[in-house]
């Protein structure tokens, strides 16, 4: 599935400080559906390069890490359960960073 | 209910409680109300102009500096700011302050933002360096002491630089972009470190009013969480890692409760302190007139001591108080006397 995912307000230096990511993400099976929850598990695996406390904790993002679904808060949408598609734009903004 | 073709990821989200029209783009961590983006610039903006007249920060004809590290709550409030001048007449003079401490690479970014913020919202920017008022860059500083205790250094100079700078400016006010997690967050290290009379002013919306510039918050009741997504389609800023306990744990409380920032602020305003307590008294520095408890300020000590070639002066509990006699050299190169 085609994604871009985009990283600010500090995370992008977790992952080459490249902010916009076009992916990939390859789907266990194409009946199921992906899932911010997922998804979070593949940016774990894949994008974060250093420092991965500044973005997951437990199993979802860090608190003050907001996020967008096509530009929509994913706290509207569900949150880990929000269902992705083919071309959604998904945004990861840090909050804790100097003002 | 929704059609298709606008349902996908976010089928369950629901149209704006305010107009009804459009579908929500975000919870309100404040009223947990679900509304669309351009309800809520209306909603955002209004907000700070309703806590701007309740509380009588500004009188027409002031001039304003707006405290501009170009970060995103200054950045907001620059715009906001601009906006809500023109909007309803506040007759203010606006000005864009920033402060330069003079490490390389490290401000390059913010300065830019800053200059292209003067460009965008027309307002003239001053830029104070710390070379200007102080005799140092903290690359110098660096030099000098070494990486362990320069953070003392640019935190006590930082402070001062903005009052100074407001002074060269000569306006009646600075206003910064200090948000509703700040404050909540600095009422809950004010009370881990029992420091009374911090916790009693950090809640108040303006603050030094019996000081020479006055300061205030225009932001004190916005959440974070809105200000960053406030500008969001429009730029995008610059980055810093590192922020305390406590903040994440403002954080991981509101996640639990979002009301929980505006209560925190609610308890810290409504503090009574025992009057059997002893405060600190607030005089001025014998050496630059600024501020201070003590009988020099902060500055002026750790200046005495790189000027003196012994930069661990005023760092720690042992400050001044056993260098006092030795005021020789003090006159050479002092930070400045102030002119208010």
């Amino acid at each position: 599935m085609k994604l871009t995912l985009e990283f600010g307000g500090g995370l992008e230096l977790l992952c080459d400080s490249v902010k916009i990511h076009n992916v990939d993400v390859d789907q266990k099976d194409v009946e199921e559906k992906l899932t911010m929850k997922d998804l979070l598990v593949w940016v774990g695996k894949n994008l974060i390069k250093e420092r991965p406390e500044m973005f997951m904790k437990g199993d979802t993002v860090r608190p003050g890490v907001l996020v967008l679904v096509n530009d929509c808060d994913w706290e509207l949408s569900g949150q880990l359960d929000t269902l992705l598609e083919e071309k959604d734009v998904v945004v990861f903004i840090s909050t804790l960073h100097g003002g | 209910m929704e059609s298709k073709a606008t349902a996908q990821s976010s089928g369950r989200v629901r149209n704006c409680s305010i107009c009804n029209q459009t579908k929500a783009a975000l919870k309100r961590p404040k009223t947990l109300e679900q509304i669309c983006r351009e309800c809520f610039y209306q909603v955002f903006e209004d907000e700070i102009h309703r806590v701007i007249v309740d509380n009588h920060l500004f009188k027409p004809g002031e001039r304003i500096a707006i405290g501009a590290s170009g970060g995103k709550d200054s950045t907001v409030l620059a715009y906001v700011m601009a906006e809500l001048n023109r909007r309803h007449n506040y007759g203010l003079d606006l000005f864009l302050l920033s402060v330069d401490e003079g490490i390389t690479g490290y401000r390059d970014d913010s300065l830019e933002t800053v200059k292209r913020n003067e460009i965008q919202y027309g307002l003239p920017l001053k830029v104070v360096s710390y070379k200007d008022l102080y005799g140092w860059t903290m690359d110098e500083i660096v030099k000098m002491i070494g990486l362990k205790n320069n953070c003392t250094f640019c935190g006590v100079f930082r402070r001062q630089a903005l009052d100074r700078g407001a002074a060269l400016l000569k306006v009646d006010k600075v206003v910064t972009g200090h948000n509703a997690d700040d404050i909540a967050e600095t009422v809950i290290l004010n009370i881990l470190r029992g420091d009374i009379a911090r916790l009693g002013r950090c809640t108040s919306i303006t603050t030094g009013e019996d000081g020479p510039i006055p300061r205030c918050k225009p932001f004190k009741y916005t959440y974070e969480k809105e200000i960053v997504i406030y500008p969001f389609s429009m730029s995008i800023y610059s980055p810093n890692a590192y922020r305390g306990f406590a903040r994440e744990f403002i954080k991981d409380l509101e996640r639990i409760r979002p009301r929980a920032i505006l209560d925190i602020i609610k308890s810290g305003e409504d503090f009574r302190i025992a009057t059997s307590t002893k405060m600190p008294e607030q005089g001025t520095c014998e050496r630059c007139g600024y501020i201070s408890s003590q009988k020099w300020c902060k500055a002026c000590v750790l200046l005495e001591g790189l000027n003196r070639g012994l930069p661990k002066l005023g760092i720690g509990r042992r400050g001044i108080d056993n260098e006092r006699n030795s005021r020789k050299s003090i006159d050479n190169k002092k930070c400045g006397s102030l002119d208010f």
